[in-house]
């Protein structure tokens, strides 16, 4: 054995839950690297630049936010468990977010970061609700949603028995379902707890530089630990004997062995690396709150390939948006249909509900703004009708589809001034759009699907006895989420074992 | 290495696992886990900074060993001295 290829741990992806697993394993001693495809780390969550401007890719917020002192929560484990201290991440907490629901929004819930605002809404907007919300809320409290093995059970039929507006139910799976769901229609309730309390419990955060602030400190802390990293390196299969990893071939068809290896890249997307040869399935868990068993049956099953994908245009203006009239909402998840469908679209872009998200509307400190006004909106697509056209189709359809997405997006906020109906148009300095072609393109998530697969598999088992997932397809969600995967994957499978 | 020094290893490593702890006033008797906020995962941490630090393994069976500063002493200071600290 070359000892100069061999590792105790190799990490696929150097995504939020391959770094933070890296940096647990170097701190204990581990030889570790990470192997990553791209050129630049964070994965799902990443940066780029374009026209002299750096974007953010995915991150509109970082959920799970706590103030200091506030204990026990996934963001205080995370800090605790990466020795990290808060101040590294320098969040600056959102002004407020709102669920804006019917053609214009005309049923609302503002929430911020003080639980109590959405409380007050809920009791203003829905007076008979407010008890059987408060049911809900306590239920979801005292759920362990970091249990590797709590029985599954439907969201959408635990959330009935307590709420029973449909109007309200959907307000309140909006935001949940668009900032982590995998599967359609409904999802896992513990699942739901998570996203409930990321969102709702705690709260949206950002550092004024955005994610790659997070990225840094993940790479330094990873670095300074003693771990490798290897970038536009990717593995391209895992080959195997007798139920066992055995040796990595890599991108540059250079090999590598390592006693353990923990992907992030997906179920599926692992799957594939362990058998090339395999066709992958494309499917959903069906109706879930038709059936408490579906859920048992379905995680036997081989995980399919996720169906939800998105597209998002981001716009830059020569101003704040405050002065289009947008400087109050942080982030807006709006519908305008009876019953919101978060389904895989069957246009190329759903616009009836999606997510605004408005970056400048972070508290930054008094006198502190970003240089140029920053407007995203994110909405379902379909991935077949966006990932084999010709380029040319490609990108006049990414036009098209950009107009048409403003233009349902901004129904929900205050609308411009008569004197100026085209105040947006005219602050705008460039524009730029990603679809699911783009995601697959620079993730490697088959279908464009960013939360994955509907099968999640808490305790990270593979078919081979010393390969785990992390990330996504291990089911803990959102970017502090995704860390914790990391972590609980190299403490259950790797440091508590040695 | 005297009880009382073995007790301060364990609060220095609980002082860089959980800095958002105040650990001035922690009483060597009572369980750490009801005067603190520490969960499973710190408690694993407190066990692997001794090996990563000190050398010292503590099998999975004598995690219960951990429980107050008191029982930790009795517990690690043996360890530490068979190893000629």
């Amino acid at each position: 054995m070359n000892s100069a290829s061999h590792y105790d741990v190799a990490i696929i992806g150097a995504g939020m839950s391959g770094l933070a697993a890296g940096i647990r394993l170097a701190h204990f001693g581990k030889k570790v690297c990470i192997f990553e495809r791209h050129n630049a780390p964070g994965g799902l969550n990443s940066f780029y630049s374009l026209g002299g401007r750096r974007y953010d890719v995915g991150l509109h917020a970082m959920t799970n936010f706590v103030r200091p002192g506030v204990k026990g929560t996934p963001l205080g484990k995370l800090l605790r468990q990466l020795r990290i201290d808060r101040d590294e991440f320098s969040l600056c907490e959102q002004k407020q977010s709102r669920v804006a629901f019917g053609p214009r929004g005309e049923a609302s819930l503002r929430f911020t970061n003080d639980f109590a605002v959405l409380e007050a809404e809920v009791a203003q907007k829905f007076p008979a609700q407010i008890d059987g919300f408060r049911r809900l809320v306590a239920a979801v409290r005292t759920y362990d949603d970091v249990s590797l093995d709590a029985p599954a059970e439907s969201a959408r039929a635990v959330v009935r028995r307590h709420v029973t507006d449909p109007l309200l139910e959907d307000m309140l799976f909006c935001p949940v379902m668009y900032y982590g769901s995998a599967t359609e229609h409904d999802m896992e309730f513990g699942q739901f707890v998570i996203m409930f309390k990321a969102l709702f419990l705690e709260g949206f955060a950002r550092p004024y530089d955005g994610v790659r602030v997070i990225i840094r400190v993940l790479l330094e802390k990873f670095r300074a630990a003693g771990g490798e990293r290897r970038m536009k390196c990717g593995v391209r299969s895992i080959a195997a004997r007798d139920g066992r990893a055995t040796a990595l071939t890599l991108d540059d068809g250079s090999e590598i062995t390592a006693d353990h290896v923990l992907s992030s890249i997906g179920s599926p997307e692992t799957e594939r690396l362990m058998q090339p040869w395999a066709a992958p399935v494309v499917g959903q868990v069906a109706d879930l709150a038709a059936s408490s068993t579906s859920w048992s049956t379905a995680q036997q099953a081989a995980a399919p390939i996720g169906a939800l994908t998105f597209v998002e245009t981001i716009t830059v203006l020569d101003c704040q948006p405050a002065a289009l009239g947008w400087g109050d909402d942080t982030i807006v998840f709006f519908n305008d249909s009876p019953r919101f469908a978060y389904e895989r679209s069957t246009e190329q872009v759903d616009t009836r509900s999606g997510v605004i998200c408005i970056p400048n509307n972070f508290d930054y400190g008094p006198g502190r703004v970003l240089p140029e006004g920053i407007f995203r909106c994110t909405c379902l697509a379909s991935y077949d009708r966006w990932a084999h056209l010709p380029d040319a189709t490609y990108h006049a359809d990414k036009q098209r589809w950009y107009a048409a997405i403003q233009r349902s997006a901004q129904r929900f906020l205050p609308a411009p001034p008569a004197s100026a109906p085209d105040a947006f148009a005219r602050a705008t300095l460039a524009t730029d759009m990603f679809t699911p072609r783009t995601i697959t393109k620079f993730t490697g998530h088959l279908g464009g699907a960013i939360y994955g697969s509907p099968v999640k598999n808490r305790q990270g088992h593979t078919a081979l006895t010393n390969v785990y997932l992390c990330g996504t397809d291990q089911g803990f969600l959102g970017i502090v989420g995704a860390m914790l995967s990391g972590i609980s994957m190299a403490n259950y499978h790797i440091l508590q074992k040695s | 290495m005297t009880k009382d020094e073995c007790k301060q290893v364990v609060l220095d490593i609980i002082a860089d696992i959980a800095p958002d702890e105040d650990l001035s006033n922690v009483k060597p008797d009572v369980r750490l886990r009801d005067q603190l906020q520490l969960d499973s995962m710190d408690f694993l941490d407190i066990v692997m900074e001794l090996r990563k630090r000190h050398g010292i393994e503590v099998p999975e069976a004598d995690y219960q060993q951990l429980a107050s500063l008191d029982s930790c002493a009795e517990y690690l200071t043996p360890k530490f001295v068979a190893l000629g600290k």
